[in-house]
């Protein structure tokens, strides 16, 4: 198996992914406020939610089908090192060649090798997550190579040189106004914002870099062990331009992207389409198996597969391997009322949304995005759209708690619950503390038993809605109240 | 029929009312409904926010109290989420006390499920003094108790004068998540916000939201930015309904 070349100079210790928005709290509170931008992700991603859903229940059985692709799923990694070792044996007997890299700079040097031994100077990208992962762009161009990206949402962020938003629907924050400024500056052309035209304009310009490229890059969906084929699943057609045209075709992996069998794979593409766009199947769905026999006409001469670690194994081993099983239909962030308000970029890493929440922390160390965890209302939307069935929310409770085992969590917050525990182990610690509650907020002023304004640790909840004045009776009195209004009436003893 | 009562914190302090209509409806239909007073939190918040150990504590405290009891009922879907959802992991590798929680997990019930999965009431009998139109909030912790709307929607559909209205993003949460709401507020209030724009579009007079903390949030912020509805939980209308007793009867 090649390894990759050594490094030259001692790199600084970098993040496993990179981190664009580093305040999560200001960019929350900024994007909470653009009331434009929640139209936008209504009118995208909320509806893409609403297809889903339809999608599904027109399955005989969806549910079935979930937990299949979980158990699937939930196997492979369990026996990851086997079926690793299997799709490498089959890429290979299939003419291919499979690289190992443990982390993103491996894996971005392992390109850059390719390229310079291949003569490869244009290299077509189709959309690829990983690659985002490893900043491939970034890397490949400081090797002096040319990339460009072929998803038409890709393209508009190297152009605009910003960061994706959304796992499949790549520019989902940018409205068509601003593409249209940015492809007028880049093309310099009269600025449209007609979406066709633009569409066009990008279309023309790719045509002729596919047919210049020497190396195609791509990601993969998923990797089926028994064959060493990998599948493609895109709507634009980028993908087999990209894997057919040029001579050299990479394709990147993270580690958990493998599947054991042929069989397996319906299950997934079934799904897949359905979750992410609510389609029934995507445009294209290509499975390509190693490079061009000597009597195929079209292909690639090399086929490379490069599977990455880059901190994959160490999630493997610890609890939340389930995280894994992601098959990044973006489904769970279509889904959820804080990604929906906040968008993509808030979450700092490429990974946005509920899954991003769980695995940039995991990624990058839960002390450097430690707010992640905590900005869910746990509400469960995310499990409900995965198709994988992640439990999102159990493991976003899970951090929480390692969060309060590594002490990241503020020693003051420890020391409240602390307390809040202890009070509620007694009545009359209970009655006490509900007691000085109402007492405490019954001095506020009140607008027809609501509360404008807290201080302390609930002038937050104050800040954005009103505090309810709590009654002068609590259920308690009430309930007394009652009962002896029963014993007046049915005569001492009735009730028990 | 004998039911013991899990009101809840919020609803104790904070809607002590929304617990007299549990009461009442329960009693209705022939339970004999007792209220332990020992009773004080389920250790949601402790759990949620990453304590498992301090929950386990009073989780422990919660099936001491609830000992006796033949059924408990909890206007509040989240706390009962949390016993049906997180008891049983809680307990998971403790032999003496998991049977024992187990076993009260199963004997526990959210107000709307026990009504009618175990009383299967029938309210078409009844009507509301005046028409009202309402719309229904599908709190988020009914998926874990994998009900859908529907029961709660059917069951006031079945009241005279009740007419139901859709809500747009039904199914979206409320922003409300515990101490979410507190730590973030800017996001818990743009998705708040969102509710009382989605709840005024309907021009229903009520909203039905069957949570305390979800009541308080989306309550709060319609007394805020100015909703046209009121947040009510199921049990008070229906006790209402139960009010004017048969002799309302429609038709
Ligand atoms: S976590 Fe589930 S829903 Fe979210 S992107 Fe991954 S597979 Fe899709």
């Amino acid at each position: 198996m090649p390894v990759a070349e050594p490094h030259k100079k001692v790199a600084p210790p970098r993040l496993a992914l990179p981190v664009f928005v580093p305040d999560f709290m200001a960019s929350a509170s900024a994007q909470s406020a653009n009331e434009s931008l929640h139209t936008a992700l209504d009118n995208s991603v909320t509806k893409k939610d609403y297809s889903r859903r339809t999608m599904l229940a027109a399955l005989p059985d969806a549910d079935a089908l979930r937990a299949l692709a979980g158990n699937i799923k939930r196997h492979t990694l369990d026996h990851l090192d086997y079926y690793l070792e299997l799709l490498e044996k089959n890429v290979v007997a299939h003419g291919g060649q499979v690289h190992f890299a443990a982390d993103s700079q491996q894996a971005n040097d392992l390109v850059i090798a390719i390229a310079r031994r291949t003569s490869s100077h244009l290299i077509v990208k189709s959309k690829s997550m990983v690659s985002e992962e490893m900043e491939l762009n970034h890397a490949l161009e400081a090797a002096g190579l040319e990339v460009v990206e072929t998803d038409l949402g890709e393209f508009i962020l190297q152009v605009d040189q910003s960061h994706p938003s959304h796992l499949v629907m790549p520019v989902i924050h940018m409205r068509a106004m601003e593409i249209g400024k940015v492809f007028a500056a880049h093309f310099k052309v009269p600025y449209t914002d007609d979406p066709p035209t633009l569409a066009e304009m990008a279309r023309v310009y790719l045509r002729n870099r596919f047919n210049e490229a020497d190396m195609g890059i791509s990601g993969v969906n998923f990797a089926i062990a028994e064959t060493g084929s990998v599948c493609l699943c895109t709507n634009e057609g980028n993908g087999r331009m990209c894997t057919t045209r040029p001579r050299i075709h990479v394709a990147i992996m993270g580690m958990e992207k493998v599947i054991p069998a042929m069989e397996d794979l319906p299950v997934f593409l079934k799904l897949l389409a359905r979750s992410a766009s609510g389609q029934t199947l995507t445009q294209y769905t290509n499975i390509i198996t190693g490079p061009k026999r000597p009597d195929e006409h079209d292909g690639p001469e090399e086929f490379h597969l490069i599977i990455m670690d880059n901190g994959r194994s160490r999630i493997l081993a610890g609890d939340y391997r389930d995280t894994l099983r992601c098959i990044r239909c973006g489904a769970c962030l279509n889904a959820c009322p804080i990604y929906r308000k906040v968008g993509g970029h808030t979450y700092g890493s490429i990974y946005p949304g509920p899954i991003g929440a769980l695995i940039t922390p995991l990624f990058n160390g839960l002390a450097k995005h430690k707010h992640l965890p905590h900005a869910s209302s746990l509400c469960g939307a995310c499990y409900e759209a995965c198709p994988v069935k992640i439990n999102i929310p159990e493991m976003l409770i899970l951090m929480r708690r390692d969060q309060v085992r590594t002490g990241i969590t503020s020693r003051a917050e420890r020391w409240i619950f602390d307390l809040w525990t202890w009070g509620l182990r007694h009545r009359w610690s209970y009655r006490w503390g509900q007691v000085v509650q109402r007492l405490v907020l019954r001095r506020f002023p009140a607008k027809d038993q609501w509360i404008a304004k807290l201080p302390g640790p609930v002038a937050g909840w104050t800040r954005v809605r009103d505090f309810p004045r709590p009654p002068r009776h609590d259920f308690r009195y009430l309930w007394k109240e009652h009962q002896a209004a029963k014993q007046a009436t049915h005569g001492r003893g009735a009730t028990p | 029929m004998k039911v013991s009562l899990f009101i809840t914190c919020l609803t104790d302090l904070y809607a002590p009312t929304v617990g007299m209509a549990v009461v009442k409806t329960l009693e209705h239909f022939g339970c004999q409904v007792d209220f332990p007073a020992d009773q004080t939190c389920c250790g949601q918040p402790a759990f949620n926010n990453g304590y498992p150990e301090h929950a386990r504590t009073l989780a422990q405290r919660m099936i001491e109290v609830f000992k006796k009891a033949d059924y408990i009922v909890t206007p509040s879907g989240s706390c009962c989420a949390m016993i049906r959802d997180h008891y049983p992991h809680l307990f998971a590798d403790d032999e003496v006390h998991q049977p024992e929680a187990l076993e009260f997990v199963g004997r526990t019930y959210e107000f709307i499920e026990f009504l009618t999965k175990i009383l299967k009431v029938d309210l078409t009998p009844y009507r509301l003094p005046e028409p009202v139109d309402f719309t229904y909030h599908y709190t988020c912790h009914l998926r874990g108790l994998e009900m859908t709307g529907d029961p709660c929607i059917g069951l006031l559909r079945q009241i005279g004068n009740c007419r139901f209205v859709p809500l747009e993003k039904a199914e979206q949460c409320c922003g409300f998540g515990g101490t979410f709401a507190t730590k973030y507020p800017d996001i818990s209030g743009a998705i708040v916000r969102d509710k009382v724009q989605c709840g005024n579009r309907t021009r229903a007079q009520v909203m039905i939201v069957n949570d305390g903390g979800c009541a308080m949030n989306i309550g709060g912020a319609g007394h805020r930015y100015g909703s046209t509805f009121a947040v009510r939980h199921a049990a008070e209308i229906i006790a209402t309904a139960l009010e004017g007793g048969k002799d309302n009867a429609r038709r």
